[in-house]
């Protein structure tokens, strides 16, 4: 930047939450449009198309990650409150939830138990070094809550946060494709699997799905979060 | 905004806000806002009008859900050595455990309603 009052503007622009916020929202919205383009081709899902995006503007500008979550962090700060939402979709699937609690139950528990040691065993086995095996033990987690999991089990929170997003990527790529290849075609079930395997992200391929699987995935994500925060650390201290 | 926007967001703050202070208060391992969804789902069954109320505002955060993990995932910057290291375990436990855990959650569920006698409404169809 050679012009001197255009330097001045990046030192204020990159100072200011300003910045970060906005391309967050310009990226996912780019991404979003070349989804709806391709008709909904699971393979550019909006999430990993934005981060990439996101991540060539960085590298290119070389602002450090803590300066643009400055500004990113007004959408992260939205988790909490759309967490809370969850209840809404799930009070209207109550009657549905009710008549089927026991297999939610068993396939919850048992879930959460497959995908925290799958993962570490997998990973374990490929030669990972104890750092990583932690950072991986909560990856089907949503994020806010695997990143505490985390943390207690002496990982490392913001790598967690990564492998928790792309779990939900995988799962919201693979999820519908796989149940269909093992004809699996009631949604409750196939909400159920998606919200343990693939947390949020697994939640709103959901919801394009049907309002149907997407509630039993909005559940089984709040419920999995819940189960979780008790089994993992348990599960992880008796595999060491 | 609409009144019914302001007053659903605000809402749920509110209950993510006592989710936070109860969790805190009892020392649970589990994060404010599952508590406080959890709240919410109580109350729901206490004010039939709530539901029709929060319609606006949790429609608009749950529709674009997948915005919201943007941040968290531009994270992937501060470990892209230890992930230059380490991706083929790591890759390998991301994909096919997350594989396995969609097919055994989904077959034990099945599993279980079949056990119970209502498969003819979550089986094959």
């Amino acid at each position: 930047m050679n012009n001197p009052q255009l330097a001045q503007i990046w030192v204020y622009l990159a100072a200011s939450p300003l910045f970060g916020l906005t391309i967050t929202l310009a990226a996912y919205q780019l991404a979003h449009h070349v989804y709806v383009r391709s008709g909904r081709n699971q393979l550019l899902n909006p999430v990993v198309t934005a981060v990439v995006l996101l991540i060539i503007l960085l590298q290119l500008t070389g602002m450090p990650y803590q300066d643009y979550f400055a500004g990113a962090q007004f959408v992260h700060f939205l988790l909490g409150p759309a967490t809370v939402a969850l209840a809404i979709p799930l009070y209207r699937q109550f009657a549905k939830l009710r008549q089927l609690w026991l297999p939610v139950l068993t396939a919850l528990v048992l879930g959460v138990s497959i995908g925290g040691l799958s993962a570490v065993l997998i990973a374990d086995m490929l030669g990972a070094d104890t750092r990583t095996l932690l950072s991986l033990a909560p990856k089907s987690v949503t994020a806010p809550v695997a990143m505490g999991i985390a943390e207690r089990l002496g990982g490392l929170p913001s790598l967690t946060a990564v492998l928790v997003v792309s779990t939900g990527v995988i799962g919201a790529v693979f999820g519908t494709r796989l149940f269909d290849w093992m004809g699996i075609r009631d949604d409750s079930v196939r909400g159920i699997a998606m919200g343990v395997a693939a947390h949020g992200i697994g939640t709103a391929r959901a919801f394009q799905v049907s309002s149907e699987m997407g509630a039993f995935s909005g559940l089984a994500m709040a419920l999995s979060a819940f189960l979780a925060s008790v089994i993992l650390p348990w599960l992880v201290r008796w595999v060491q | 905004m609409s009144t019914d926007f302001l007053f659903g967001i605000t809402v749920l703050l509110v209950y993510q806000l006592i989710g936070e202070i109860i969790t805190r208060l009892l020392q649970l391992p589990v994060p404010g806002p599952v508590i406080g969804m959890l709240l919410l789902f109580a109350s729901l069954f206490l004010h039939h009008n709530l539901e029709q109320r929060l319609d606006a505002a949790s429609a608009s955060l749950l529709t674009h859900l997948s915005l919201l993990f943007v941040p968290a995932g531009v994270g992937v910057m501060a470990h892209f050595g230890r992930l230059e290291e380490q991706w083929l375990p790591i890759l390998v436990a991301l994909v096919l455990g997350t594989l396995l855990t969609l097919a055994a959650t989904a077959l034990i569920m099945l599993g279980v309603s079949r056990l119970l006698g209502h498969g003819g409404k979550t089986g094959h169809e």
